[in-house]
């Protein structure tokens, strides 16, 4: 069923590498450019409200690659889905006067409502973390940046280090760290964890190249989720005719308490 | 079974919320009561976004009250009048209810101010009516006459202007603590989701000396409107009624209401009132707990800047 969701991209960027760059002798193509293909055998997804949840495996390939690099492990590859964006309140309870309540809060701008990661290493051993911030890649260097002058810089890493953690409990933040196979020498397999609360709208693929430690290049692809059924049918009635869906609710409600009153009518 | 609640984002097991919405509208129908204040905090239980729960809650008060009133209504035990000028109050205050709520949500203490609210709402009704019921019982056994009230005292609220003549109810009263009352329901139905029947009722007899017999029958008339305009602005704002557990809890609820009517006359009325009050007191004891027990997390995450 759907939850069979693989997208299976098995792409022809094999045959891509034009056939002057593969006439060029062993040891001289490390002086072209490599390059990274992904690709789709469909833009979109459509899941249903009894969704658990699903592996996605993209494919992929270098072009260009240094035989003698691939062969000591020196390329990386990280690939990620990015989730719709969207403002983020993280908010902490402290007890006041015995009784818990919200005290703090913190809103981080446009960050991924989901967020699935898939490297052929740990990514921290892959880059240093100052550049992989620079980039974004890995949940821990997502720009969260807070919304408003934060005076006191030890809050936003306290907010910031409980909106990462309360994101990978729930699961709408994800990291596999040997998702990432070579099958060949330079076709390459990902296979990235879709949430069971997975947010419908348009997800971002990314793959990033990285030789010794260095990011070469990115590819990206867009992948929109669609959830189908009737549940989701109500959620954009409620959200978009919201007027007449507040009114089907209340003629539900009367005509639920008046067939009862003529059911049950005793005369 | 599970059934999943598109508004609620999450998956229940529909016989629970069945039997959640059959046991209140038994207690409901046993009682003469909506059932709005018990759904409410079991839905809450139930792990389903007190806004939701909430909201919902207050559409599935619509469907409880309208046999009652219907039946008050061929019995003409209803004052239009009266019921009228109580809705007047009811939707402005709905409409001020609704706006503080979302406001409420905005700033992230939505969850808690429902239930303190509850807690202070449920313990002080619990406790009021424990006491009285347990008083009436004693009374009983020692076969001490009913100390009557004189309906014909007048106090402070019949000093105030602006008054009308309700012919059905057979008074002359001012319509500012019609209107008020009105508006103090409203707001509690639309934050608390409950029609507010419970406070509507002794308030109309005790404070504004209004003949019993017309009482729940204006009451649940002012409650399906205030209700129903509830329903439509909280999911024309909040987009937060769910259709799919209101409709499982009001068929659910209107069926065990007639069994709890059946069963509410054979009872005696004090040991009932006793048996309603210990159950609500043990709702709001509930819900104190879960303001004082420490969270499993004391932090929280929400999209859009918003609270769920």
């Amino acid at each position: 069923m759907r939850r069979l969701l693989q997208t299976i991209l098995l792409l022809p960027f094999l045959a891509l590498g034009s056939p002057a760059a593969a006439q060029v002798p062993f040891g001289e193509a490390s002086g072209a450019k490599e390059g990274l293909e992904i690709g789709a055998s469909t833009s979109e997804i459509a899941i249903t409200s009894d969704f658990r949840g699903a592996d996605l495996t993209i494919f992929g390939a270098l072009t260009n690659a240094d035989e003698l690099f691939l062969a000591i492990g020196q390329y990386d590859v990280v690939v990620t889905l990015e989730g719709p964006k969207d403002y983020a309140t993280v908010r902490k309870k402290e007890r006041v006067f015995g009784i818990w309540m919200n005290t703090e809060g913190m809103t981080f701008e446009q960050v991924p409502e989901s967020y699935s990661l898939a490297s052929t290493r740990m990514i921290d051993s892959i880059d240093e973390a100052p550049s992989l911030n620079n980039i974004g890649v890995g949940i821990d260097h997502l720009a969260l940046n807070p919304v408003g002058y934060i005076p006191d810089s030890g809050m936003i890493g306290e907010f910031r280090d409980a909106y990462r953690r309360l994101k990978l409990t729930n699961g709408l933040y994800q990291r596999d760290t040997s998702g990432v196979r070579f099958v060949s020498s330079s076709l390459f397999r990902a296979s990235l964890k879709l949430p069971a609360n997975i947010p419908d709208g348009m997800h971002m693929v990314r793959a990033y190249l990285f030789k010794s430690g260095q990011l070469i290049t990115q590819r990206e692809m867009p992948l929109r989720v669609v959830k189908t059924g009737i549940e989701q049918a109500i959620t954009d009635a409620a959200h978009d005719r919201p007027l007449a869906y507040g009114l089907l609710c209340v003629l539900i409600a009367v005509i639920t308490g008046w067939g009862a009153s003529i059911v049950f009518r005793k005369d | 079974m599970t059934v999943y609640l598109p508004i609620a984002e999450l998956s229940v097991n529909i016989f629970i919320i069945l039997g959640m919405g059959a046991a209140v509208g038994f207690l409901s129908g046993m009682f003469g009561v909506g059932g709005g204040f018990l759904i409410t905090p079991l839905l809450i239980f139930y792990n389903i976004p007190p806004v939701v729960a909430v909201a919902t809650g207050a559409n599935q008060v619509v469907a409880s009250s309208i046999s009652g009133a219907i039946t008050h209504f061929r019995r003409g035990t209803l004052d239009m009048k009266l019921g009228s000028v109580l809705l007047v109050g009811g939707l402005a205050g709905a409409t001020a209810g609704v706006w503080v709520f979302s406001w409420l949500r905005r700033i992230g203490q939505l969850d808690l101010f429902i239930s303190v609210l509850y807690v202070v709402l449920l313990g002080s009704i619990g406790t009021l009516m424990l006491q009285e019921s347990v008083r009436a019982m004693r009374r009983a056994k020692n076969n001490q006459p009913l100390p009557l009230k004189r309906p014909g005292q007048h106090n402070w609220v019949h000093r105030l202007p602006l008054k009308m003549r309700f012919k059905k109810s057979k008074i002359y009263l001012s319509a500012i603590p019609i209107v008020g009352l009105g508006f103090g329901i409203g707001v509690l139905t639309s934050i608390m989701g409950v029609g507010g029947g419970f406070i509507m009722v002794p308030a109309m007899i005790y404070l504004l000396r209004i003949p019993t017999n017309v009482v729940v029958g204006t009451s649940l008339f002012q409650i399906i409107f205030v209700t129903a305009y509830t329903t439509m602005v909280q999911a024309a704002t909040n987009y937060s009624v769910d259709i799919v557990l209101a409709s499982i809890l009001m068929v659910a609820g209107v069926i065990g209401a007639q069994y709890g009517v059946r069963v509410g006359q054979k009872l005696r009325g004090e040991q009932l009132r006793a048996l309603l009050a210990l159950l609500v007191l043990a709702v709001g004891i509930r819900l104190a707990i879960g303001l004082i027990v420490t969270p499993d997390d004391v932090y929280s995450v929400a999209a859009g800047g918003m609270s769920y």
